[in-house]
């Protein structure tokens, strides 16, 4: 008999109402990274919160076997204990501590049971540094380290406490490709040392990569379990085992025609919000056109998002100079406002934190956008605010209990859906979407390509920014590749591949480098 | 029967205060052997506390936007009062024009709380304590010490008069009877439309069994109330202030596009920032009223004082904020009402009155108030926990 370093039998959690869990097995053998994947809402949160203890033993049905000795975890501690550490999407370090502080927080190393014992703390976080390939001075604070070193001060932590099964929930979704490589090179290297990892992900291409084996769950209910070598792998296989059906094309064909050009920005510069001596925006130029979609391509910390917050009502930035040109007019805007009024929309990337009010329910979120439209003066008028809302609810297809349902208990699919909703309520010519898909499964992604195809068929224009070059290739008639705050290059849809965008990046580089 | 459970118990938690409120009122009707709703008591029960329901309307406005709480308004209370006693007694200026400027210099109050919270960015639990601080030193400097009394009668009218009836029968105020009859069709009539709206939506609706019980006991309890305001003196002056203001601000921040702005900027200042709500004049409007409803309830309190004191108001500013927590606002903002804040402001208006009957100690009044507070906040902590 083969023996697994995990194995969680049988496994069952009912939620009122809901069967989230229904008898998954699911088997990990030791020193393989395995990988966990599944639609939103599928269950795999679920089965880690058991298997770290989040959900103690006894609200589920079936048994965790780890080493072949059956355990009952009561909380996060115990399962600690047994080696199990999770690293959630949502990192857990504290900014305003060191990297040593957070490295050994609730684990620190004592003299006589109390007293800190510094020397130790430190040359054992160097220790584990090393492991991970994490160069940096161990005082540094974690709030001046980027995302992809504050991921890999958290797989510190968790080897600090002499993990033996490490699950990561979603490590490289907020991580460029440089970072997401690396980190992927680093998981493999933990396999070595004899670490068992459980990697969760939508990011198939990453998934098919590392993966010795790999789990698809799909409503509550294991479907199977691929094993590198001996089952084909690949992405489509996958897919077709989570959504349960075959997507013929990830991304819906567009057949409309392009219009003329309706929205221009001009000579736009900007300083950073907080360092007013920090020019961040440099000089850039960009044009859209009816019923396109034009891309924003560019590595994490290239000014994308900076540079449409800047437009949106000067939302980020200081000394913000430049123009903006509206079908052939120049426009004026003070604030978020203004923006609304000239029929700009912004999706942001940060859906929970600056898209949605999570503790209102879906009426009030869409119509917040333009509260006027459905007012009589001051007043609302209810009932057509119920609606209208219920319309986008229907068109939209947003899965919820009715429109009164919060938005903070929807799943992330939904929750987009809902944003989307409320700017499409403000009737915006010119839609400006940051990280639209972010954390959002492959059905649900599909369903919002087909919202923006929809909205360009109706000649609005979209600004597309994504991290995910597949998507700005499979989506975007143009694609603009910005670098370093400046537009580096302008790339029509049969010019715009992987290899170009991510050449105009290094040249630019280069350029700056010999300037 | 598994839905009427579910219904019955998210109308539990949503009805737990006002339920509180009746369990409060009942045990202290026994306590103090029925003292506590004879209808002198609560005329009394009334102007005692109408000072507090109406900074508690304030006050919610403020939690709304974020937890944050304005510290001064005992402090605005207490000057505005001795300005407009210093205005009426020392430079002979008529009743109305002094309560007009009183109000007025509530608004500038306000204007300068808003200026410093909102646009300056100074904390609002800084900016207001800080106004408390001047406010009362400002009091002391403008009265010197002393008290200014007895004030004219049409000042006081605002806070102890009662409206004139047009007929009486046998002792009883007429006006008082029909107007609860009239807020009670009124009561009838509206809850039959939103019901019959939800119906059309497909919202769930309360059965029957749980709706019709309801619409009875608030029917009967509009009815008791306005028949034992009719055997007293009929229907206090101040009584009317504090429904008109509790039906503007329902109004107000339920029905209207500045009150959803409040709400969303108190949910997610961010995302309400975003969505192009103007986060900083909400800020600025929201203490501006704070001001001028601390101004109204200063002209309020001095009035049923009859002097002013420099003294008045101390205080005030915890009660309020205590009604509006007990009341079920959120700390954290963009969660609360205004029939929750003075559900709240009558629940330890109730205490403080039936245990000064019962001849309890003011030093156990604050204690037991203060374990009030605990427990209700904490049960409603406990509860959404739970409910998660």
């Amino acid at each position: 008999m083969e023996q697994y370093a995990l194995e969680m039998r049988n496994i069952s959690k009912l939620f009122p109402g809901v069967k989230a869990l229904d008898n998954v097995n699911f088997k990990v053998k030791p020193k393989h990274i395995h990988a966990l994947v599944g639609e939103n809402g599928a269950g795999k949160s679920t089965l880690m919160n058991i298997l770290s203890g989040v959900y103690p033993y006894g609200t589920y049905e079936g048994e965790i076997v780890i080493d072949g000795q059956v355990c009952a975890f009561k909380n996060i501690k115990d399962s600690e204990a047994m080696g199990i550490a999770i690293i959630h999407q949502e990192l857990a370090l504290i900014p305003q501590l060191s990297i040593a502080e957070n490295v050994f927080l609730c684990n620190e190393q004592t003299d006589f049971g109390a007293v800190i014992n510094w020397n130790k703390t430190n040359t054992r976080t160097l220790e584990m540094m090393k492991k991970v390939g994490l160069n940096e001075p161990i005082e540094t604070k974690i709030k001046n380290l980027g995302m992809g070193k504050q991921q890999l001060v958290e797989i510190t932590k968790a080897l600090a406490k002499d993990v033996k099964i490490l699950i990561l929930d979603e490590p490289t979704a907020a991580l460029n490709d440089d970072d997401s490589k690396h980190l992927l090179d680093i998981l493999l290297e933990l396999k070595e040392q004899g670490i068992t990892c459980i990697i969760i992900s939508h990011k198939l291409h990453e998934v098919t990569k590392v993966a010795d084996e790999i789990t698809v769950i799909r409503d509550g209910k294991t479907i199977s379990t691929l094993v590198k070598g001996v089952d084909e792998i690949t992405e489509n296989r996958i897919i077709i085992d989570m959504v349960g059906r075959e997507l013929v094309d990830r991304f819906p064909k567009r057949t409309h025609e392009i219009g003329d050009v309706c929205f221009e920005v001009k000579n736009w510069s900007a300083y950073d919000s907080v360092d007013d001596t920090k020019l961040v925006l440099k000089n850039i130029n960009i044009n859209t056109r009816k019923g396109e979609v034009v891309g924003i391509a560019g590595l994490m910390g290239a000014g994308r998002t900076e540079f449409v917050m800047s437009i949106f009502g000067r939302s980020y930035g200081k000394k913000i100079e430049g123009t903006i040109i509206k079908d052939g007019k120049e426009i004026t805007i003070k604030n978020v406002n203004d923006a609304i009024k000239h029929g700009i929309a912004y999706v942001t990337e940060d859906r929970k934190n600056a898209g949605l009010v999570l503790i209102d329910n879906i009426k009030r979120n869409i119509s917040l956008t333009a509260l006027d439209k459905i007012s009589k003066g001051i007043v609302i008028n209810e009932n057509e605010e119920i609606r209208v809302v219920e319309e986008f609810r229907e068109k939209l297809r947003i899965k919820s209990s009715s429109i009164l349902q919060k938005t903070g208990n929807l799943s992330g699919g939904n929750q987009q859906k809902v944003v989307f909703s409320k700017w499409i309520f403000s009737d915006p010519d010119v839609l400006i979407l940051d990280e639209p898909t972010r954390g959002i499964d492959v059905g649900a992604k599909y369903e919002i390509y087909t919202i923006i195809n929809e909205l360009t068929a109706n000649g609005k224009t979209i600004i597309l920014i994504s991290s995910e070059l597949p998507e700005i290739i499979g989506m975007c008639d143009r694609v603009y590749v910005m670098n370093e705050g400046r537009i580096v290059g302008e790339l029509d849809k049969e010019e715009a591949t992987q290899v170009n965008i991510m050449n105009c990046i290094m040249q630019s580089n280069q350029e700056v480098y010999h300037e | 029967m598994n839905k009427l459970g579910n219904m019955l118990r998210d109308n539990i938690r949503q009805y737990i205060m006002v339920i509180a409120l009746v369990v409060v009122i009942v045990l202290f009707q026994i306590l103090t052997e029925g003292v506590l709703l004879l209808p002198l008591n609560v005329a009394n029960l009334i102007s005692q506390n109408a000072y507090i329901l109406i900074l508690a309307i304030g006050m919610l406005l403020c939690i709304l936007t974020g937890g944050n709480v304005d510290l001064s308004v005992g402090s605005v209370a207490g000057f505005v009062g001795a300005i407009s006693a210093i205005m009426m007694l020392k430079w002979q200026i008529p009743v109305l024009p002094t309560i007009i400027v009183s109000l007025l210099l509530g608004l500038l109050i306000g204007f300068w709380q808003g200026f410093w919270i909102a646009y300056v960015g100074v904390p609002a639990f800084i900016a207001t304590l800080a106004s408390m601080l001047i406010f009362r030193g400002l009091t002391l400097v403008v009265l010197k010490g002393t008290s200014l009394a007895p004030l004219p009668g049409g000042y006081t009218f605002l806070a102890s008069g009662f409206i004139p009836d047009i007929a009486n029968r046998g002792g009883l105020n007429l006006l008082a009877l029909l107007l609860g009859l009239i807020a009670s069709v009124f009561y009838i009539i509206r809850e039959l439309s939103i019901r019959k709206n939800k119906r059309k939506y497909g919202f769930e609706v309360s059965p029957l069994a749980f709706f019709i019980p309801k619409i009875i006991g608030i029917l009967l309890i509009i009815n008791a109330f306005s028949f034992t305001l009719a055997s007293y003196k009929g229907i206090p002056m101040v009584l009317v202030i504090v429904i008109a203001l509790v039906l503007i601000y329902s109004f107000v921040t339920m029905k209207t596009i500045p009150g959803r702005h409040i709400y969303a900027f108190g949910g997610n200042a961010k995302a309400a920032q975003l969505s192009g709500v103007n986060t900083k004049r909400v800020m600025f409007w929201v203490y501006a009223n704070m001001g001028v409803l601390a101004a109204l309830a200063g002209v309020i309190f001095t009035g049923r004082l009859n002097s002013a004191t420099p003294k008045a108001g101390v205080n005030f500013e915890l009660d309020a904020i205590a009604a509006c927590f007990i009341g079920g606002a959120s700390t954290s903002g963009g969660v609360g009402t205004v029939v929750g804040a003075i559900v709240g402001g009558l629940l330890m208006g109730v205490l403080n009155n039936g245990m000064s009957i019962m001849g309890v100690n003011i030093d156990w009044q604050q204690t037991i108030k203060g374990f009030v507070l605990l427990a209700a906040v904490g049960f409603d902590v406990y509860s959404k926990s739970k409910s998660k």
